[in-house]
């Protein structure tokens, strides 16, 4: 009976999976084993995955830095408008990615809200690799400030105060106690919204542009190689696959923390 | 609770049916066309479905290169429009579109935000050193067309030494078509670009500044049109065709800022 309704429930599953797994199965037929070691050093290539690797983890560091004191500060402080806040901070994980550009462009742009003030000390930020970054921080910033939120809530206030009792101060209770026992939900925060900014698109497209060895992402990329040299877009998603894999084995093998509702949504 | 779901279920239904109810009834006739020629297939879609009033004309914009790589890729078409005949040619060879006919021509201008940051004046500012100029990939019919122009003038040495590599050095970002590059001129992002002539509309025209390109180094930019082989609407299509081709047809071209093909034996009637 067990069997009987497993092998039922298997037979239900099988169009949700292959709707998942045809997809990447057609795209790894498509590509040439062989010839793809020869695209990896082609310009277009080299310097997208370059400049992706590079501007996500910017971006990570950067989310981290200023998502960590916001993550504990909703962790732990109670007031009005709390839920407001919350919800402003989830905004960018469900706004689509062209809004997100749209609005980092009026406000950053030349005659943008602060970059018209940015262009009058001789600061332009559209067009050059920290809009890219700064496009990334917005969208995948969210993943991690959750993630980093349920960490700091999951820490026994009790060992936070005992430590405090024998004499340690606040910070470095932080950093001793606090940190240490969220670092698994820290860590996949940070995997989580790195592996967003890699596959960040219509927010840079929109704010930063698109300019090889400037602004020109892997999705870019791929996007603008579609036209010129199916080729590369195939190499630069299989790469984008392999990327992806690797974050979701080390969030769900090594760190244990399977992507629940915070995986990336790829736009 | 459960009535309130089912309320929810009712109107959402309700709204589906609302939307697909009356494409589902009509023919419809699938256009893909090249970007530049947006304002012109929107002007000309209520024109023939006024005409035929059973059929609706689906409009699928943007570079002509896209247009191509998806009609390549299976995209159901029954019409292309491009903006220049090398994103029609592979098409043609491969069978897939038939008896292609340019249906207008366009020129190529330099335009810049009316407050103008760069200082554009003339085509030759466009090498100036920090300028932030946007065009498209080569592989898009305006980015071929501003390196030819680019080319030409840089040919005519009228302009300094490596004319080409100065402009080029310039260009900030490859947009994906012919409006990103207007767009990014209009919100003042960019300094300048180059677009076609149809692209300054009039709503556009009150809000950048227009600088001509020396005749002898424009660019004549020829549109093809050519029915898809195997779409369900082949007589349609071929309608469609005719009416782009006709007086009324070429007088909307006309209007939108394109150059007709004008009658026959009389030269160009723009």
């Amino acid at each position: 009976m067990t069997a009987r309704r497993s092998a039922i429930l298997a037979i239900l599953s099988l169009p949700a999976l292959a709707l998942i797994v045809l997809p990447i199965v057609g795209l790894c037929a498509r590509a040439e084993v062989g010839r793809l070691g020869s695209y990896v050093c082609c310009p277009e290539v080299a310097s997208a995955l370059t400049l992706s690797l590079l501007t996500s983890t910017i971006a990570a560091v950067i989310i981290v830095l200023i998502g960590t004191p916001l993550a504990y500060w909703l962790a732990h402080a109670e007031f009005r408008g709390k839920r407001v806040i919350d919800t402003l901070v989830d905004l960018p994980i469900v706004l689509p990615p062209a809004v997100a550009g749209v609005a980092l462009l009026m406000t950053f742009g030349r005659v943008g809200l602060i970059g018209r003030h940015l262009a009058a000390v001789g600061i332009t930020i559209p067009f050059t690799t920290a809009a890219v970054v700064m496009a990334q921080t917005f969208v995948a910033g969210p993943f991690y400030i959750r993630q980093a939120r349920v960490g700091f809530e999951s820490v026994p206030p009790q060992l936070v105060m005992a430590s405090q009792t024998l004499g340690a101060s606040a910070l470095r209770t932080f950093f001793r106690v606090t940190i240490p026992l969220a670092s698994h939900a820290l860590l996949a925060g940070i995997v989580m919204s790195w592996a967003r900014s890699v596959g960040e698109f219509g927010a840079t497209l929109m704010f930063a542009g698109s300019l090889q060895g400037v602004t020109r992402t892997m999705p870019l990329a791929i996007y603008t190689s579609m036209e010129t040299d199916p080729n590369i877009a195939i190499v630069l998603s299989v790469a984008l696959i392999a990327i992806s894999f690797l974050v979701i084995i080390v969030t769900k093998f090594v760190l244990g923390v399977g992507p629940r509702a915070e995986v990336p949504a790829r736009s | 609770m459960r009535k309130r779901i089912a309320l929810c279920i009712l109107l959402v239904s309700g709204l589906v049916l609302v939307a697909l109810g009356p494409a589902a009834a009509d023919r419809t006739l699938t256009v893909f066309g090249a970007a530049s020629l947006t304002e012109f297939l929107q002007a000309a879609k209520p024109v023939f479905e006024k005409a035929h009033p059973e059929v609706t004309v689906l409009l699928n914009l943007a570079a002509s290169s896209r247009c191509r790589i998806q009609i390549e890729h299976g995209a159901p078409c029954e019409v292309f429009l491009s903006a220049n005949t090398k994103n029609m040619e592979p098409l043609v060879e491969a069978g897939i579109a038939r008896d292609p006919i340019v249906f207008a021509h366009n020129k190529v201008v330099i335009i810049a935000p009316r407050s103008n940051p760069g200082g554009l004046q003339t085509p030759a500012d466009l090498a100036k050193p920090g300028l932030k100029l946007v065009t498209c990939s080569p592989e898009v019919p305006i980015g071929r067309y501003t390196r030819t122009a680019i080319e030409k003038m840089a040919a005519s040495g009228d302009y300094g030494d490596r004319f080409k590599q100065r402009v080029l050095a310039n260009v900030v970002s490859e947009e994906p078509n012919v409006k990103g590059i207007v767009a990014k001129v209009l919100l003042g992002e960019a300094d300048g670009g180059m677009c076609y002539a149809s692209d300054v509309t009039a709503a556009v025209r009150p809000k950048v500044k227009t600088i001509g390109i020396p005749e002898e180094a424009n660019v004549v930019a020829d549109y093809p049109i050519a029915v898809l082989n195997g779409g369900s609407e082949d007589a349609l299509a071929e309608t469609f065709v005719e009416f782009v081709l006709s007086e009324e047809g070429q007088k909307l071209l006309a209007h939108h800022g394109f150059i007709p093909l004008g009658p026959p034996k009389q030269g160009s009637a723009g």
